[in-house]
């Protein structure tokens, strides 16, 4: 009775037919500076293109701040912070926070497509995850700004001064947002520094502050590579330093501010385990372990990329993985239907080719899902290893890539032993249906968040942030307000000790390659 | 009759056992006037070695009992204490050269802060967590959790060798830290008197160890000791800190910044040795 | 039945079907299917529900779109189940099935038209030549069976209703499943009311009519139910799993559809054997339909994208893939005035 069916000629339904959003949205200027002071300003460093990963073709020229650049932008948001912000009532603060929210929802389509153009992540992913929740971030804080007594420091507590915030290129406005939002809201001014490879959506999110008059100087944002961010967060006059990106760029950070008494948040890399057991609601897991590793092509700090899956249900949840992985399609991330998107860098794709050669090296099985690329641009197929050791770089070291690693377990006891044993510690992931057990494992997990029966939610009442090698302080929620506060009480951080800012510890280490 | 006094013999305390210190040394502990009091153990980085051994192994015990099993154990030490006030007075206006009465405001604040962290160990996680309203249906909750093994290097001063100490040991292991604390080096004897409280007091071992000796000599070691979470830098103004807080970025290490004098007791040094954890779960009827 | 109302399983054997003796074991009990039905993996429903979610997402565009419209209309069991039906509504009922849209001629016939048993006989007349497979190019005529929409009847009530719209001509017999029994954790007499409903549709020359069974999702509370019944049914020997009457909110959704793929799916994997699914009731728009056909494509494979495999239960839904047919041919909007009513 069943028969074969006719598919439509040349292709299946399941390539569908492109679905590209349109980039017509976007206004898109040749070249963009500094936006320092309330305007865009020329760099006195070397511009530099923006490309997209998914042509290599230039998008725009963007302006380098040097250190004189750094100085400007640090100078106009101590003015701003000393003349307008800091006297504004947290009403009124909140109230822009509130106009950029909305500006943010006008906007959403225009951001989601420049940031998918720029980054190369899915538009589904920027359309849907990304911007919604950047206006969501705008919209929490800016009902804190005017709360600040309930925020757990008691009466009255204080803004930090001037905040020197460098963010990195797998979420560059999210990552914006979880710095910007809380900042402004308990009452800071900011210098922000995106990614070299990714300012675009900060430069539009410029324009977005223009349009909501928000005073001139509260903002600035510097572009450049490694070393402007570098500058900014060893700049003496900045008061609090909020990083994420690497661990290695952070502990060059931790280093350059020791014994100057800015406050730091560090949010860092990962090597979450996502542990499978055989109890598991198993199409969800399924899911869930995509999701947790081939969400933005593996670029999140907190991507589950290893996996632990229960011995006796080991080849069953490989098998279904493939079959899985055979449907996500890679591509245009500008295609509406593309799952997988373009590597962000020539440079990331390097690092990736070559743990996953390490990987093989090492004898752990490789499998990686039939992908045809584009001609051009930066591409990378999910990949999955099996017979993985602990020992391999490829289970030890964050790939920052669709690069997933399957290890076994037999008890919840090896289960929670291998999670935890990485210098990381930002999340993980647990897979049963049996509530208990989810519980007393969350328990014993050395992560700052663990998702039991999903993965890779993010919101912005929930705090997020690392133990151990992952960096420490929390974005989000009640805990990310008090990130940019002060007991009233106390003195302010910055005279708590007699080797503040201005001590020789100011430039004695020199940190390279600050924000990536 | 006359006795002839025993003298005591000070040692490190480390995993719940009194040894002499690997290196065989001492150090002379005299009154402000000089006067020969004890011989304390000098301690080495091998003995610190030890120590972060010692406080791994009883961390996750520690941490796994109970909030309430952990408030009856601080206050049983605040019990154990009252019960041995005087021998504490006398060490403390001896080495400090302080009267009587001074000595025993100190021992007294020391008892009430025991009795004070013991009430927050079932308590902090209420103050400091919260349960997060997340555009989803999902169960989410933020809680503070021990970070771990914590180094400290106590307060050094006059008016701190027992205060001081227990103001930033009891913060420490309220939560379920473990600590590896370096006394007071000019007034040790109150630390090792104290260890042999914790040591009758229902304290499991490796939860609090003490080494005596020179801070400037054992502390670069635990700053940079990978198998440390945290570094607690109460008493090292008179360090060169700003080393050690470099020390302790080679693997992240929360570090908290020199206070001079004796620490008050507070919320934030607890909540500041600990770790947010949020749990999401998801949550349907069907 | 010899289950009890205590809920205590009782040892008795149940009816042979070959399926699940190949799977459980020549003695099958109640007890032994329950086991089986209790270990499956559980869902979560959080987790399926974004996934359908996320297929929803899928943009449908150009060539894909005029094929998938098409194919919806190729994949439609058009449906009139109502007390008011008579000889001349199912006339009506047919002469839309057979001609969907008289202004395009090179418009698809859909799979077949289903209706009430005792309205086989006007439906078998009216198709004349044309009853027959789909697959040729033919519509089949689908009867609803089994006391619908509640169930509620003996056995014996059930598999007469059964054999007399087999006998009428009917080529697929929609099933419903007791539900009561099921809540009630009495697998064995759904399992053995399945069986002897199954055996009904046997033909005189041996043959069977093709069986649906409709689990009514909307009154199983809960998508691990909506498991074990998907399983239970292909246990007993249904050809297609469906999800509802129509008469019972909430009808079909995408994630318990996806959920029922995914049994299929499973039991594709363990067994080689391909079962049809059929989401009824509630799916009005072609939109939707895509989805539908989108969430089969990506999670049983494209194969799955035909009458013998897949069923859309509906009447309002043809009219509207006509209308973004019409769109696509025209370029531009079309209106309700412009196709007929049925």
């Amino acid at each position: 009775m069943v028969k074969d069916i006719d598919i439509p000629a040349g292709a299946g339904f399941l390539d569908y037919a492109p679905a590209p959003e349109s980039t017509s949205i976007l206004k898109l200027r040749d070249s963009y500076g500094l936006f320092i002071d309330g305007d865009f300003v020329d760099g006195h460093g070397t511009p530099f293109s923006t490309v997209s990963p998914a042509t290599e073709k230039v998008i725009a020229e963007i302006a380098t701040a040097n250190e004189r650049d750094v100085d400007l932008a640090v100078a106009a948001a101590r003015r701003a912070y000393d003349k307008t912000w800091s006297k504004l009532s947290g009403a009124d603060r909140g109230k822009y926070l509130f106009r950029i929210a909305r500006l943010v929802q006008e906007r959403a389509r225009e951001l989601a497509v420049a940031e998918s153009l720029d980054n190369g992540k899915p538009i589904k992913e920027s359309r849907d995850v990304d911007v919604p929740l950047v206006a969501a971030w705008f919209f929490y804080y800016a009902g804190w700004a005017d709360k600040l007594d309930y925020a757990g420091l008691g009466a009255n507590p204080k803004a930090l001064g001037v905040a020197g915030q460098v963010i990195p290129w797998n979420f560059p406005l999210l990552m914006l947002a979880w710095k910007v939002a809380p900042a402004l809201a308990a009452g800071n001014t900011v210098v922000l520094k995106p990614a070299e490879t990714t300012s675009l959506t900060a430069l539009l999110f410029a324009e977005i502050l223009q349009q909501a008059d928000l005073p001139k100087g509260v903002v600035n944002i510097v572009t450049g590579a490694g070393a402007t961010g570098a500058t900014l967060v060893r700049h003496p006059d900045v008061d609090k330093v909020a990083f994420t990106g690497s661990t290695a760029v952070g502990r060059e950070i931790a280093k350059a501010i020791a014994g100057t008494g800015k406050k730091v948040t560090l949010e860092l890399g990962g090597k979450a385990a996502n542990i499978v057991f055989d109890d598991a609601p198993i199409d969800q897991a399924i899911e869930g372990i995509v999701n947790g590793i081939f969400f933005n092509q593996g670029h999140v700090c907190c991507a589950g990329s290893r996996l632990l899956v229960q011995e006796n249900i080991h080849d069953e949840v490989i098998d279904r993985l493939k079959s899985r992985l055979s449907t996500l399609r890679l591509g245009d991330p500008l295609d509406k239907n593309t799952d997988i998107g373009a590597i962000n860098s020539q440079e990331q794709l390097e690092r990736i080719t070559a743990l996953v050669a390490a990987g093989e090296a090492e004898g752990a099985e490789r499998w990686s899902a039939p992908c045809d690329f584009p001609e051009n641009g930066f591409w990378y197929a999910p990949t999955i290893f099996t017979n993985v050791s602990t020992s391999s770089r490829v289970a030890r070291e964050e790939i920052f890539g669709p690069v997933l690693s399957v290890l076994t377990f037999r008890t919840p006891a090896e289960a929670i032993a291998k999670a935890n044993n990485t210098p990381y510690g930002l999340s993980a992931g647990i897979w049963s249906d049996k509530g208990s057990k989810i519980l007393a494992v969350a328990d014993k997990l050395r992560a700052g968040v663990i998702w039991a029966n999903t993965f890779n939610r993010f919101d912005p009442a929930s705090p997020f942030g690392g133990y151990k090698e992952s960096g420490y302080g929390r974005e989000g929620g009640r805990h990310g307000l008090t990130a940019y506060l002060a007991a009233s009480g106390s003195s302010s951080p910055r005279s708590d000790n007699p080797r503040g800012s201005s001590s020789p510890r100011s430039g004695r280490i020199e940190t390279k390659g600050a924000g990536r | 009759m006359t006795h002839l006094t025993i003298p005591k013999t000070y040692k490190l305390y480390i995993g719940g056992k009194f040894p002499r210190t690997e290196s065989g040394r001492s150090y002379e502990v005299t009154t402000p006037k000089g006067k020969f009091l004890a011989n304390a153990a000098l301690a080495s980085r091998k003995d610190g070695r030890d120590a972060v051994v010692a406080a791994r192994a009883a961390q996750p015990g520690w941490a796994g009992a109970t909030a309430y099993n952990r408030g009856q154990v601080l206050y049983r030490i605040a019990e154990v204490l009252e019960g041995r006030r005087e021998q504490f007075v006398a060490e403390i206006s001896a080495s400090e050269g302080v009267s009587k009465s001074v000595a025993t405001a100190q021992v007294e604040a020391a008892i009430d802060s025991w009795v004070w962290f013991a009430g927050w160990a079932d308590k902090y996680v209420q103050v400091a967590g919260t349960g997060n309203p997340v555009a989803g249906p999902y169960f989410n909750l933020s809680v503070p959790e021990p970070t771990g093994v914590v180094a400290i290097v106590a307060p050094q001063g006059k008016g701190a060798s027992l205060l001081g100490l227990v103001n930033v040991v009891a913060p420490a292991i309220v939560s379920g830290n473990t600590v590896v604390v370096i006394a007071s080096q000019q007034h040790p004897l109150s630390s090792i008197s104290l260890a042999e409280v914790f040591a009758t007091s229902d304290l499991p071992g490796g939860v609090v160890n003490v080494l005596t000796g020179s801070p400037a000599e054992i502390a670069p070691w635990l700053a940079s000791h990978a198998d440390v979470n945290a570094l607690d830098l109460a008493g090292a103004d008179a360090l060169d800190w700003v080393e050690l807080e470099i020390a302790a970025a080679d693997t992240l290490k929360r570090v908290l910044h020199p206070e001079p004098g004796v620490p008050p007791r507070t919320l934030d040094r607890i909540v500041a040795l600990t770790e947010t954890k949020t749990v999401w779960h998801t949550k349907s009827l069907i | 039945m010899n289950a009890t109302n205590s809920g205590v399983t009782t040892r008795t054997a149940l009816a042979p079907a070959e399926r699940a003796t190949r799977l459980l074991g020549a003695e099958l009990t109640e007890k032994s299917l329950r086991l089986h039905l209790e270990g499956l993996p559980g869902v979560d429903a959080v987790g399926l529900e974004q996934r359908a979610a996320a297929l929803g997402t899928r943009s449908i565009k150009t060539t894909s779109k005029a094929w998938a419209l098409d194919r919806i209309i190729e994949l439609i069991d058009l449906t009139t189940l109502e007390g008011a039906d008579t000889p001349g509504k199912v006339r009506s009922l047919v002469a839309k099935a057979v001609t969907p849209d008289p202004s395009s001629p090179d418009t698809p016939r859909v799979a077949a038209v289903c209706v009430y048993g005792d309205m086989v006989p006007d439906a078998v007349a009216a198709l004349g030549a044309l009853h027959g497979d789909p697959d040729d190019g033919l519509i089949s005529v689908a009867a609803v069976a089994t006391a619908f929409p509640s169930g509620r009847a003996s056995l014996a009530v059930k598999l007469a209703d059964t054999r007399d719209a087999v006998a009428a001509g009917a080529d697929e017999i929609d099933m419903v499943i007791d539900r009561g029994a099921f809540l009630a954790g009495r697998y064995g007499e759904v399992f053995e009311q399945i069986v002897a409903v199954k055996e009904a549709c046997r033909r005189e020359d041996g043959s069977f009519a093709s069986l649906k069974v409709i689990l009514e999702t909307g009154e199983l509370n809960s998508y691990d139910n909506v498991r074990r019944a998907s399983w239970l049914a292909i246990l007993a020997g249904g050809d297609f799993i469906k999800t509802s009457t129509g008469k019972v909110s909430p009808a079909a959704t995408l994630p318990v559809t996806l959920l029922m793929l995914e049994v299929v799916r499973d039991w594709y994997r363990l067994t080689g054997e391909k079962i049809g699914v059929k989401p009824a009731g509630g799916i009005r728009t072609s939109k939707d339909a895509i989805k539908y056909l989108v969430t089969v494509a990506e999670t049983v494979g494209e194969e799955w994208l035909q009458p013998h495999l897949f069923r859309f239960g509906a009447s309002s839904l043809l009219n509207d893939v006509l209308l973004q047919r019409q769109k696509l041919q025209t370029g531009h909007y079309s209106g309700p005035d412009y196709v007929t009513i049925d």
